[in-house]
């Protein structure tokens, strides 16, 4: 398949889904943020950093930068659309997704091995993996804390839109299993078309054999299914 | 500028001597102007000049058949991997800066040692720290810790480099003084390789990156000079840096080397505009005229003085071609950077700085740098009396302690060896997906991307040691390294310094300094591992006395098979866990005489050099024909805590039963501390194969326990202890 990376200045994992795609064949270009083409994609990837170096908040400046409008007209029209960590920043900045990411509970950044939970099948990003799965997808972040009004909240539960929630290695959703005080421990949303997923774990970072876990290839191959 | 009056007062404040001063006269034949003064000041600092230290660091073993450039001679080291590929890395100190603003001073020696690679074509792939700081249960110690981690993380994070290593160790001498050492590791294309001389008279001098301001101005000189209560007010000469701009500036210089727009270039950290123009024309024996009204700045009515000293982060100078500077000019400004022409190569060897008409400072080049002509001095140096005391305090008769369970449950739980998680989870350690093995084990792995190469490393000294046995020290500090690096599977092959020391004036401190340069020289020789370059930090004292002499090494090793790395956790239940060297050990300088005794005496453990060589090549392999499944270096707190620590396997918590002869006092067993020793673990079937290796090596081993899946740890008929208490006493951590 088609895919585009996009890079914004200061985007650092831009390379790194870039390498993961190409690594399991898939045709990838590399779409600077002052780019107006996409090039054609059948998925679109916002990938992680410190897109304008996250002055102000995470992903508040990228949305103005022009290639943006052309992420929100693909997706729109129901391309898919997945936002890694600064890109799932950016996605709620510009109002494809509700909600926000608020600094971390402990204020701190935090890169770690993290558990997460498949909380519906009902997605392009999980749909082959199965309801319930628990993947270790490392977070890496420091404004990773979801939070929404309860009202949003109520739709995002009712709606099934929550993908990934954070869990313990049994898949428990605890207080304990949360590493950063998100709301309802959710790692991962989809908007209600459910073409569009913001998650703040990096599946990129455990899809390749030179590091230790593997899990994030879940989330490739279910991609790769849905669009076969 | 005319009206400036060079006083005394004047010259004492930019730190130079009463000779030095006469020298500047005699160079220039008259007086120098106060830009000439603030150049002099800078360059002639001891932070820039070395010229304390560089006739005992001439010394140190440089040569190597893969060095493709020697030490001092470019930004950072630089080795030859093989498949056309070079990797770039050193270590620098920022001591001062962090004592007194520790994030702005963490971050923006994250952010310098950073330039130092990619200002030679080199992409950063990894990033390591050594930390030391006083006593942790100081609340001024606990912020000084976590304003230094956040700097350093904060910097490392945005800027997209996997910080993946270091050390954080904590003793009194180091109270008012921390020290932040920083390393950076590139790798870089051999024909991609960007050199630091100027050339080519009528090319153009471009700054790039930042916007100049007045913060940092007089960096380097306060780098040189003692802390004190005053320093407070010097917090001016602390720079603050901007990880988002960096990034963006890595990228357009990368571009700009590649699209081969890039005739020289260099960093400018410490003395700004002055060090990179002075060195520059210096190593290229050219000249170099610059306008500093050219100078984009941020502040306004900046002086000359102020341009020229400027420490703002985050810039480059960039010798082009004049055909080529449009095209430069654009990826800059595609980065959103300036790119401005502020000046030209000459042909006369000058100096030579402008303000706007205004000529105001030329001085000849070579004179202001470190292999020119700038001061180099032999300092005095005396052995200290105070190793007397240290080495002949009798450790051998103190009382065993009533029950080992307790010790072991204290040592484990102690600052110098408890878990640093809180720490490294701080720092993003997985971007670029290279990172082999994560934090927390002996040394760090990172592939090479796209070979099957990968690269080793680690970042050691035991400051306790050197300052028993500053030789011995550093020599251990030397091994010690390179002994991590092979335990992850990786064959040590170059090393790059940062030497901390107090004042050199002192004969004392200059001793050790001198002793430990000895120790490093022959472990280098020994084992085969080049000193690429480095950073030497004087000064690091407080009101107390000078901190331990830390010469801090950090070491770089190779493996052909990024599959074969190997960390220090156990695997498997019922492995048999084998020590491999001695089960002798001594008190001499150990955690354990700090912890159980409060005292800091004794000698330090001996190493033979020829047996940590074979040593070092077992390991490598048993690694390479797969005979182990775990592999840890022996160091603080003994065979014990080496034990639990390999138990402490971050994906399932192991538990292990020791049972093995005593011939000492058990506690010199179990906590004493020694060189030269690896613990390994592995398959019941693979014993043989070890065995017959480990005497081919001539190497001592004893096969100690078992690795089990139970709960506990049992030591002999002297511990049993609950797994889950030992390890969250551990991970109770520091912070």
């Amino acid at each position: 398949m088609r895919i585009s990376v996009v890079t914004f200045p200061g985007s650092n994992c831009d390379y790194d889904a870039y390498r993961v795609c190409l690594s399991r064949g898939h045709q990838t270009k590399l779409i600077w943020h002052k780019d107006t083409d996409l090039a054609n994609p059948d998925l679109v990837i916002l990938p992680g950093g410190f897109s304008y170096g996250d002055y102000l908040r995470g992903g508040a400046l990228a949305r103005f930068s022009p290639i943006v409008n052309e992420v929100i007209s693909f997706a729109k029209k129901g391309g898919l659309l997945l936002g890694i960590c600064n890109g799932f920043q950016i996605l709620t900045e510009c109002g494809l997704l509700p909600g926000t990411l608020l600094m971390n509970e402990s204020l701190l950044f935090i890169c770690k091995h993290q558990y997460i939970r498949v909380e519906t099948e009902a997605s392009p990003f999980t749909q082959s993996i199965g309801k319930g799965k628990v993947l270790d997808v490392p977070i890496a972040h420091k404004e990773g804390n979801f939070y929404t009004d309860s009202v949003t909240l109520k739709q995002l539960q009712d709606n099934n839109q929550i993908i990934f929630r954070y869990c313990d290695k049994q898949g428990e959703i605890n207080l304990q299993s949360n590493p950063n005080g998100s709301l309802d421990n959710i790692a991962g949303i989809c908007n209600p078309q459910r073409n569009i997923l913001g998650m703040m774990p990096h599946p990129e970072r455990s899809a390749t054999d030179t590091v230790p876990t593997q899990d994030g290839r879940w989330i490739f191959e279910a991609i790769e299914k849905a669009l076969e | 500028m005319k009206d400036y009056e060079i006083t005394p007062k004047v010259i004492a404040e930019h730190n130079l001597s009463d000779e030095e001063y006469e020298r500047i006269t005699n160079i220039l034949n008259r007086e120098p102007t106060i830009v000439e003064l603030g150049i002099f000041s800078v360059m002639w600092s001891e932070h820039a000049s070395y010229k304390n230290s560089v006739l005992l660091l001439k010394t140190l073993p440089k040569e190597g058949s893969s060095l493709l450039a020697k030490a001092g001679e470019e930004n950072a080291g630089l080795i030859d991997i093989g498949h056309g590929l070079a990797i770039s890395f050193k270590i620098e100190s920022h001591n001062h800066p962090s004592a007194l603003e520790p994030y702005h001073g963490a971050a923006t020696g994250v952010g310098g040692i950073l330039r130092d690679i990619f200002t030679m074509g080199a992409r950063p792939i990894a990033a390591l720290n050594s930390l030391r700081f006083g006593n942790p249960g100081n609340p001024k110690v606990q912020h000084l810790l976590k304003e230094v981690v956040r700097g350093i993380a904060d910097y490392g994070n945005c800027f997209g480099v996997p910080t993946v290593g270091g050390e954080v160790y904590f003793d009194d001498s180091y109270e008012g003084n921390p020290l932040v050492n920083a390393m950076a590791v590139g790798i870089v294309k051999h024909n991609k390789i960007a050199r630091s001389a100027a050339s080519g008279v009528g090319n153009a001098v471009l700054i790039v990156g930042a916007k100049t301001g007045r913060d940092g101005i007089h960096g380097a000189t306060f780098a040189s000079v003692v802390l004190s209560e005053k320093s407070e007010e010097k917090r001016t000469a602390v720079q603050v840096g901007d990880p988002f701009l960096e990034k963006l500036l890595l990228e357009a210089t990368l571009e700009a080397i590649d699209e081969e727009l890039v005739v020289a270039i260099q960093d400018m950290g410490a003395a700004g505009i002055t060090c990179s123009t002075s060195e520059m024309a210096g190593k290229g024996n050219v000249g170099i005229e610059i306008d500093v009204a050219l100078v984009p700045q941020r502040e306004t009515d900046m002086t000359p003085y102020e341009i020229m000293l400027s420490e703002s982060q985050e810039r480059m100078l960039v010798i082009v071609k004049p055909e080529n500077l449009e095209q430069i000019k654009s990826i800059f400004t595609k980065w959103e950077l300036d790119a401005v022409q502020i000046g030209k190569v000459t042909d006369d060897k000058m100096l030579r700085v402008f303000y706007g008409e205004e000529k105001v400072a030329e001085i000849p080049a070579e004179t202001l740098i470190l292999g020119g002509s700038a001061p180099v001095y032999k300092r005095e140096s005396k052995y200290p009396e105070y190793l007397d005391a240290l080495h002949n305090y009798d450790i051998e008769n103190l009382p065993e302690p009533d029950t080992y369970q307790e010790v072991l449950l204290k040592l484990i739980a102690s600052s110098n060896i408890s878990s640093r998680h809180q720490i490294y989870q701080q720092y993003d350690h997985m971007v670029q997906i290279g990172t082999v093995v994560e934090p927390g084990s002996d040394a760090a792995v990172v592939r090479i991307p796209d070979t099957d190469l990968a690269i080793g490393l680690s970042t050691d000294c035991n400051g306790r040691y050197c300052y028993l046995d500053p030789y011995l020290g550093a020599l251990l500090a030397v091994a010690e390294s390179a002994r991590n690096v092979a335990c992850s599977g990786a064959k040590p092959i170059a090393i790059t310094n940062c030497l901390n020391f107090g004042n050199p004036y002192k004969p004392e401190v200059y001793y050790c300094f001198k002793e430990s340069i000895r120790g490093m020289s022959d472990a280098c020789k020994a084992l085969g591992t080049p000193v690429t370059g480095g950073n030497v930090s004087f000064y690091n004292e407080n009101p107390e006395g000078a901190i331990y002499p830390t010469p801090v090494i950090g070491m770089l090793g190779l493996m052909t098979d990024y599959r074969k790395a190997t960390t220090q956790y156990f695997k498997h239940e019922n492995d048999i866990i084998v020590l491999l060297g001695s089960l002798k050990a001594s008190f001499g300088g150990s955690e354990y005489l700090k912890i159980q005794h409060n005292i800091i005496a004794g000698k330090p453990p001996i190493v033979d050099l020829e047996e940590e060589l074979h040593l070092q090549d077992l390991i490598l392999e048993l690694i390479d024909k797969g005979l182990v499944n775990s592999a840890h270096d022996i160091s603080e707190g003994g065979l014990l805590i080496a034990v639990l620590e390999s138990c402490f396997n971050p994906e399932q918590l192991f538990g292990a039963k020791l049972s093995f002869d005593l011939e000492l006092n058990p506690a010199k067993i179990y906590f004493g501390e020694a060189a030269g020793r690896i613990l390994i673990s592995a398959a019941k079937d693979k014993y043989n194969s070890i065995k017959e290796a480990a005497m081919k090596h001539g190497i001592e081993y004893h096969k100690i326990g078992i690795v089990s899946a139970n709960s506990s740890f049992i030591v002999n008929n002297h511990i049993n202890e609950d797994m889950a208490i030992l390890h969250s006493a551990w991970k109770q951590g520091i912070i």
